[in-house]
């Protein structure tokens, strides 16, 4: 992709932005370009009822068009902005041929309002009308999605914005909703297919020959170590560039969506990651981000460069342009096989100027889970992997096998596990997967802090362990070895309790690992002020652990919100209940 | 307190920041309930049948693939051969059901060999499957019938490996071992080679087989994938058949050897 550098207005920006116009009927009024912030947006939904109607429709970026599922017949879906402390009535009328559902990422409703066909309801059959009827407990920024089929890989999302009934702390002069998501013409079920028959199908980036002639890219000797293993470092993300448009607002790069702002303005920004299988890296070149709220829970502000994103997670940021001219507004996928730029203007026709691609990322031993950093001089450049030596020799110590059942007792080893990390280390305060040598400041969670005290501060009474499992070859993926559709046992918690959870990374991907109807409390080191996530991104190789107080009663899901993966298996059920089973009162 | 201290320096000691304390007793978790919250909120047959789905639907799919390998043309010494080997699945990640198939002649002919098989593939392994069925003969050589069994799979290093062993109903033994290779030379140009060889129990005059190393395959090819599915390619293919395998040969009028130049088209679905 060529540098793009021009900030003035040309003449096939405009073309295009009349080409954008022509199909302005596809966006809401709120995500088209050029309006001056959401509170001008036209096309919001909001009050105490609102109607929802799923449907087919077409939607066009990038010179490809295709088959779309939308909401009101726009993709994204409406904003729908909502007052902490209302009620709130959704109908959901679905004009499909098939099963619908929306469920409301983020939002803490009543299980049966949660929107999980099988889990919390029976679903939106064709032609049927459902009625979600909660109250609105909580204020930030959130999401909705379909949870049927692979409907949210075709469209249908959208952002929910819940003003706080006091004053909002986050003053800003203007706000924006941007939406990031990932778009193919290529249907979800046939991309899902093309993985299952050759794992690396999507990816257009890996080592050659070429490259180690060039003398890029790993070294001959690591690339038979990792050869040995059977491992490919360049396996970022399953499905990539080579197939997708990434998406602001349902804008493609090309047709730059753009907010406006006032110079010195403090603009807020909404970012949403809406993608089926999208982790992106977000920055604004030569702006600085205050990010303000984690997964629409206030944080204490902290001042980045770039954030990573993974999918199904929020975060409010503050930008402050003090130059009137335009921004770009960029977000990236993590492999670096794509990116999209929108733009933040004094005056609508201008363009941000895209930045040069970065070299995408090669993962390390690090992302296989073998830390070498305390393992003496040398570090992982020169760890050995002795794929001969038997599993529990005594003589060993820790064993280093790559798929070593000791290092997983409570994972069913099968041909769905490729590998265990020999030594997952904690990789809360990482920077995300392919920023670990960017020279600016890069956001960590270690780096999040709550704005308030965490409302429940007792120590955890139990631990749980749940592996994130796979075999990229054959492309499967589960907890611990089982995938749900094997008859995986609910994954239980007494009503109150509080528990840490800890999520063992065994691939060498980012999963962003999703719980319902609950906000848990990262363990990062801050203590009572831990950030409140209802999505953690466990980095490859490593660990992250939260704390949960099983607060909510009921049934929810549980997942990784890489689309492809939950629908391979990477899914569980989570049961809330009092001592004795039932669920009685719940909320 | 001790126990919490020590909880904390462990965590510490693990490299992190020190974090709230982990608990300090472990409490067992609860028994999964059998029993399913929305059952009481909804008609349960209706949850019951949404819930079938979300559970078929989440790790259960039935998948499948045709992929023809090699369909060649093969330039022998004037005269013009053709050659193909394809693979079919359909199934979930660990039981497949598969038809294979592979042959060669020259044009104008019925083909000199030509086998199908059919086969039950199973996952051992998260590289390797096991496979066990039948082999129909169906070339100029007798329609003979053997039943299969084999392994494939990915080796260390990406070599993709198979090893299949056969026994014919009149009694005949043979294995035959395969190993090939893809090197990217870019991301679309890939040069394979790949090794063959079958090995015999016996003498089989009539299929030009001969006890021991019966006959080996050598081949590379390049080539181009305009689409991953789609990939069009030329190379050099060697066969030589050793001891009795190229007496029987001979006797026949053929060559015991054969260096080939192959042109053809990969493609799968």
């Amino acid at each position: 992709m060529p540098p793009l550098a021009s900030t003035a207005i040309d003449r096939r920006t405009l073309i295009r932005g009349a080409g954008a116009l022509a199909l302005a009927p596809a966006l809401p009024a709120w995500a088209r370009s050029g309006h001056a912030g959401l509170a001008t947006a036209p096309g919001t939904l909001s009050g105490d009822t609102i109607a929802l109607t799923v449907g087919e429709r077409h939607f066009r970026t990038g010179g490809r068009s295709a088959h779309a599922v939308a909401v009101n017949g726009t993709l994204p879906a409406p904003l729908i902005r909502l007052r902490e402390g209302q009620h709130v009535r959704l109908s959901v009328t679905n004009t499909l041929k098939e099963d619908t559902s929306i469920h409301w990422h983020g939002l803490l409703v009543p299980f049966a309002m949660d929107g999980v066909p099988g889990i919390s309801f029976p679903g939106i059959r064709p032609g049927e009308t459902f009625v979600y009827d909660f109250p609105v407990r909580q204020s930030g920024t959130y999401w909705y999605h379909s949870h049927s089929g692979m409907q949210e890989a075709m469209g249908l999302y959208g952002a929910i914005v819940i003003d706080p009934a006091a004053p909002d702390p986050v003053a800003s002069e203007r706000e924006y909703v941007l939406v990031l998501s990932d778009w193919s013409p290529m249907h979800p079920h046939a991309q899902l297919r093309r993985l299952k028959q050759q794992g690396g199908y999507f990816n257009m980036q890996r080592q050659t020959l070429a490259g180690l002639i060039a003398g890029r890219d790993q070294p001959l000797e690591e690339r038979l170590h990792w050869g040995a293993m059977r491992m490919d470092p360049t396996d970022v993300s399953d499905v990539t560039g080579s197939t997708y448009h990434y998406l602001v607002n349902g804008h493609g790069t090309q047709e730059n969506w753009t907010g406006l702002f006032t110079a010195g303005e403090r603009v807020r920004l909404r970012l949403v990651n809406a993608s089926a299988m999208t982790n992106f890296n977000v920055r604004l070149p030569g702006l600085a981000m205050t990010v303000v709220q984690a997964d629409g829970q206030a944080v204490q502000p902290v001042e980045t460069d770039e954030l990573q994103i993974g999918i199904a997670e929020t975060y409010d940021v503050i930008v402050r342009p003090v130059e009137s001219r335009a921004h770009a507004i960029v977000a990236e996928a993590i492999d670096r096989s794509g990116l999209v730029r929108a733009t933040l203007a004094p005056r609508i026709g201008m363009a941000g100027a895209i930045p040069p691609r970065r070299p995408r990322p090669v993962l390390t031993m690090k992302d296989m889970g073998m830390d070498m950093s305390g393992m003496g001089e040398g570090g992982m450049g020169d760890a050995v992997i002795d794929l001969s030596q038997p599993a529990g020799d005594p003589h060993a110590g820790h064993s280093m096998k790559m798929r070593d059942p000791a290092n997983a007792p409570g994972v069913r080893m099968g041909p769905g596990v490729a590998t265990i990390s020999p030594m997952p280390v904690d990789r809360i305060a990482d920077r995300p997967t392919g920023l670990e040598a960017e020279e600016h400041r890069v956001l960590t969670y270690a780096q999040l802090k709550s704005a308030t005290r965490n409302p429940d501060t007792r120590a955890p009474s139990r631990t749980l362990d749940i592996h994130l499992t796979a075999n990229m070859e054959r492309y499967m993926w589960s907890f611990d070895g089982v995938k749900l559709s094997e008859g995986a046992e609910p994954i239980a918690f007494r009503h109150g309790e509080r528990v840490r959870v800890t999520l063992v990374n065994d691939t060498m991907m980012p999963h962003p690992i999703h719980l319902h109807g609950h906000f848990f409390e990262l363990v990062n080191g801050a203590g009572d002020h831990a950030p409140r996530k209802h999505t953690v991104n466990v980095l490859p190789g490593g660990k992250a652990s939260f704390d949960l107080t099983a607060d909510a009663l009921g049934d929810w899901a549980f997942h990784c919100h890489m689309l492809m993966h939950m629908h391979s298996g990477m899914m569980r059920v989570v049961t809330v209940r009092h001592e004795g089973g039932g669920v009685e009162d719940a909320a | 307190m001790i126990l919490l201290l020590l909880a904390a320096a462990a965590q510490h000691h693990a490299g992190h920041a020190p974090a709230s304390p982990a608990p300090a007793t472990e409490r067992a978790g609860p028994p999964a309930p059998a029993d399913h919250a929305a059952d009481a909120v909804y008609d349960p047959s209706a949850m019951a049948r949404a819930r079938a789905a979300m559970t078929r639907e989440h790790g259960g799919g039935t998948f499948s693939q045709v992929l023809v390998d090699r369909l060649e043309y093969r330039a022998v010494r004037g005269r013009d051969g053709y050659a193909w080997e394809a693979d079919g699945w359909i199934g979930g990640d660990i039981h497949r059901f598969a038809l294979a198939t592979e042959g060669e002649g020259e044009f104008g002919h019925a083909p000199d060999e030509a086998e199908v098989q059919a086969l039950y593939r199973r996952a051992i392994g998260p590289w390797f499957n096991a496979e066990a069925g039948v082999r129909q003969d169906l070339g100029r050589g007798g329609r003979r019938t053997h039943a299969v069994i084999g392994i494939d799979g990915l080796a260390p290093y990406w070599f993709d490996v198979s090893a299949q062993a056969f026994l014919s109903t009149r009694g005949e033994l043979q294995t035959r071992l395969e190993a090939s290779y893809d090197q990217r030379i870019t991301q679309r140009l890939i040069l394979q080679p790949a090794a063959e060889v079958t090995l015999a129990a016996q003498d089989v005059p009539e299929l030009a087989v001969g006890a021991g190393v019966s006959e080996a395959e050598l081949g590379l090819r390049l080539r181009y994938e305009i689409r991953r599915e789609f990939a069009p390619y030329v190379g050099v293919h060697r066969e030589r058949k050793f001891g009795a395998a190229a007496r029987f040969a001979r006797a026949e009028g053929e060559r015991a050897s054969a260096t080939n130049w192959v042109a053809g088209v990969r493609f799968w679905f």
